[in-house]
């Protein structure tokens, strides 16, 4: 027997050139042609008890739908993962593929796996783009149950998606003016467009979605009132983790310090990378994010597109230890952004007007593993110095948003302010209030807020409809 | 989309609106703010409840004309729509029975003040209050004030209604002829906050500040609002915007304020150009 089959290639997307591209918003991958998702696709072994399924949160049919766009039927695709995640377009782009679906796939024991979020990237454009009118999918009829979503993000998308198609009355409450939370306000333009976004959260109007915008549950109206004075027989709570996290250190209010979230929020939700934006941002010429994770390579990737000439990444460990996706890292070095790994800020200078002068950090090497199995960054004595710039961005993570456990009195939080609620069914202390996402797990992805958005629709149906 | 029911001049500068926003006026309370967005491109900008009623259904907020976003905003008519409105945000203001209370209101910020000089009336205290501004048309809520407050005190900077000169005058006149609070609030430009709380504080009276920093989702967010209390940073839109005077690092919450000054003055050029055709 001939065990020297040779595999066909894994197809590469393409993309905009690095020195092009740090001066648009436009995103940075092309997307698959036809003829390259057909290669891609043809690649899939067809696994009869399909690994990939088991690595995905959501269990998108991977599969079907790729035999699918082999078949040439990429509407049919699209709608193929549409049955088990409402927004394709979005987790093609930002899901961790290499982590989950990818690294589960037979072919990366002896090559490259399936490019799994490349062709789903493929078909759920393809189905924007050519796939008509819109289809109404199979829906059960109303069965005259209310649910509140609070939060439109990942997780509270992917429950309004999920139960609309069970025949709930779905109303989603937005804080912000525009729906999408962090896909929205934190993931940039140039890594997830924002018609995608819209677009996205259009089909689910179209399902019968309600969404209140400038909404904040909590603030202009409790999960009480919601259920006691206006009907509603669920709460799914999927806030996010939007309180950013500073580092205490001298000089971080002065002028130029950002947090990743208010930066990015500039940029992205308040556009102030378009003149015809109201809303400034200080463009700093040399730009310093302080982080390893993917909102520290946005922010930093944001500030070249700004106009800085020099963008770095201060990160008190190394490569290794970074939280953020590969293929985010070397999109960030591909760019030029400078990594300062081993250093840990220590003060921010500022001149007499309290304008950012420069950065004072201290160098680190790594000592003995720390709670998380990481070797803790410890510093190197008498090793300070400056990096002169004119913006800091402080991109170290969020803090859960307190306005809800604050306002609901019954519903029990961690220490770390996160509401306590079961992985697998997102059912809190409070009787029909569910929650998923960052406000459960502190800050992590969109597509592991989207299982907890998942398995909380799953409760609140046997809740509601099941056991009555 | 909130409807603006009614709109009024205040002086040159400084306009009413009364909204329709149910659920807010049934929410809010004294001390909190809303955020407001006047065009799709415009920015989110923080402005204190000045006024609200829960059964008829709306709030009024006060404003003056500093920038471009309340430039646009003072141009609706009544019967237009706001195309933001999101809150009661905010803690409300910490109202109790406190005995005496001195209320200091400066320029704009005598609007957030009316609420709290009502508020704290209703609790049974007996509330003296004193609104300043840099000149007799740039004053508000006299009339509104005196009706709330057991005595008024107004002063300008130029002399031309009341007393010539700042409220801190007032405050140190009322400490030297003997009288005596227990509670002190003050809201105006934050250098007006800064020199007329020292008064208060030092004649030992509890003072709060409600800050004004700038923002932009009002709900914790961003972190843009952050200020320096009692040696902790503190969100002004989630912790706040009221705070003990005393603990303020007065000299970063002022620096902070100046963070877009040359931003806001190139937009707002833009924008009078695109108002009366003039070129840049």
């Amino acid at each position: 027997m001939n065990t020297d089959v040779k595999r066909p290639q894994a197809i590469r997307m393409k993309e905009q050139d690095p020195k092009q591209r740090v001066r648009n918003f436009q995103e940075v991958p092309f997307g698959y042609s036809n003829d390259e998702a057909l290669a891609e696709a043809k690649r899939c072994l067809q696994c009869k008890k399909p690994l990939c399924v088991e690595g995905c949160p959501v269990a998108v049919k991977i599969p079907e739908f790729i035999k699918l766009i082999v078949d040439g039927k990429h509407v049919d695709a699209a709608r193929k993962i549409k049955e088990t995640n409402a927004l394709p377009a979005i987790c093609g782009r930002v899901c961790p593929q290499e982590t989950q679906c990818e690294a589960k796939c037979i072919l990366g024991k002896k090559g490259a796996p399936i490019n799994v979020g490349h062709l789903e990237r493929f078909c759920a454009d393809f189905e924007m783009a050519e796939g008509g009118e819109f289809v109404m999918p199979a829906m059960k009829p109303k069965n005259g149950k209310k649910v509140g979503v609070v939060g439109s993000g990942p997780a509270g998308l992917t429950v309004a998606g999920e139960l609309v198609k069970e025949g709930f009355d779905v109303t989603i409450f937005e804080a912000l003016h525009e729906p999408g939370g962090v896909l929205v306000y934190g993931i940039p333009e140039f890594r997830l467009p924002k018609d995608i976004v819209r677009k996205e959260i259009n089909y689910l109007e179209k399902l019968g979605v309600h969404l209140e915008r400038n909404f904040i549950v909590g603030k202009t109206a409790t999960i009480d009132g919601l259920m006691n004075e206006e009907g509603f027989d669920a709460i799914f709570v999927g806030s996010g983790a939007g309180l950013p996290s500073f580092m205490h250190i001298p000089g971080e209010n002065s002028i130029g310090v950002y947090s990743a979230n208010e930066y990015l929020t500039r940029s992205n939700l308040m556009k102030a990378f378009k003149d015809s934006s109201d809303t400034p941002i200080i463009k700093g010429r040399n730009v310093v994010t302080v982080g390893g994770g993917n909102v520290a390579m946005d922010s930093a990737r944001t500030a070249l597109r700004l106009g800085a000439a020099s963008s770095t990444i201060v990160y008190r460990r190394t490569e290794a230890e970074m939280p953020a996706r590969s293929a985010e890292v070397h999109h960030a070095q591909q760019e030029g952004i400078v990594f300062k790994l081993l250093t840990n800020p220590v003060a921010v200078i500022s001149d007499k007007d309290g304008f950012v002068k420069s950065l004072r950090c201290i160098r680190m090497e790594l000592g003995e593993p720390d709670d998380s199995g990481r070797r803790r960054p410890v510093p190197v004595k008498d090793s300070e110095f400056d990096i002169d710039c004119d913006v800091v961005i402080i991109a170290i993570g969020n803090n859960p948003n307190p306005l809800i456990p604050e306002t609901t009195p019954d519903i029990k939080v961690s220490k770390h302010g996160t509401i306590i609620a079961n992985e697998a069914d997102g059912r809190t202390s409070k009787k029909h209030v569910y929650a998923g996402g960052d406000i459960v797990t502190g800050a992590a992805t969109v597509i592991l807020a989207m299982g907890a958005g998942k398995a909380a629709a799953r409760s609140i149906a046997e809740d509601l409809i099941s056991r009555k | 989309m909130p409807k603006i029911l009614k709109k009024e001049k205040l002086s040159d500068l400084v306009f009413r609106y009364r909204l329709e926003a149910p659920r807010i006026a049934k929410m809010r309370k004294a001390g909190q703010f809303v955020m407001v967005r006047a065009t799709t491109e415009g920015e989110r900008i923080p402005l204190t409840i000045a006024h609200a009623d829960a059964a008829q259904g709306w709030i009024e907020i006060i404003f003056q004309v500093v920038g471009k976003s309340t430039k646009i905003l003072s141009i609706l008519h009544e019967g237009n729509d706001i195309i933001d409105l999101a809150g009661p945000l905010g803690k409300p203001t910490h109202i109790e029975k406190f005995g005496r209370c001195l209320c200091i209101g400066g320029g704009v910020g005598t609007a957030p003040l009316y609420p709290i000089v009502r508020a704290l009336k209703e609790a049974g205290n007996d509330v003296t209050t004193i609104i300043g501004a840099r000149t007799a048309n740039l004053l508000m809520l006299e009339e509104d004030m005196k009706l709330t407050s057991d005595r008024l005190f107004v002063a300008t900077d130029d002399g031309s209604r009341g007393h010539k000169g700042f409220a801190a005058d007032i405050v140190k006149k009322l400490l030297a002829d003997g009288e005596k609070f227990d509670f002190s609030v003050v809201i105006g430009p934050a250098i007006m906050m800064k020199f007329t709380s020292q008064v208060t504080i030092g004649a030992g009276i509890k003072t709060f500040v409600s800050l004004n920093p700038i923002m932009i989702d009002g709900t914790g967010m961003c972190g843009g609002c952050r200020v320096t209390v009692g040696s902790e940073t503190k969100f002004a839109c989630v912790d706040g915007p009221e705070f003990d005077a005393s603990k303020i690092d007065w000299d970063e919450m002022i620096k902070r304020l100046g963070a877009y000054k040359k931003q806001e003055a190139d937009s707002l050029e833009k924008h009078n150009c695109l108002l009366t055709g003039r070129p840049t």
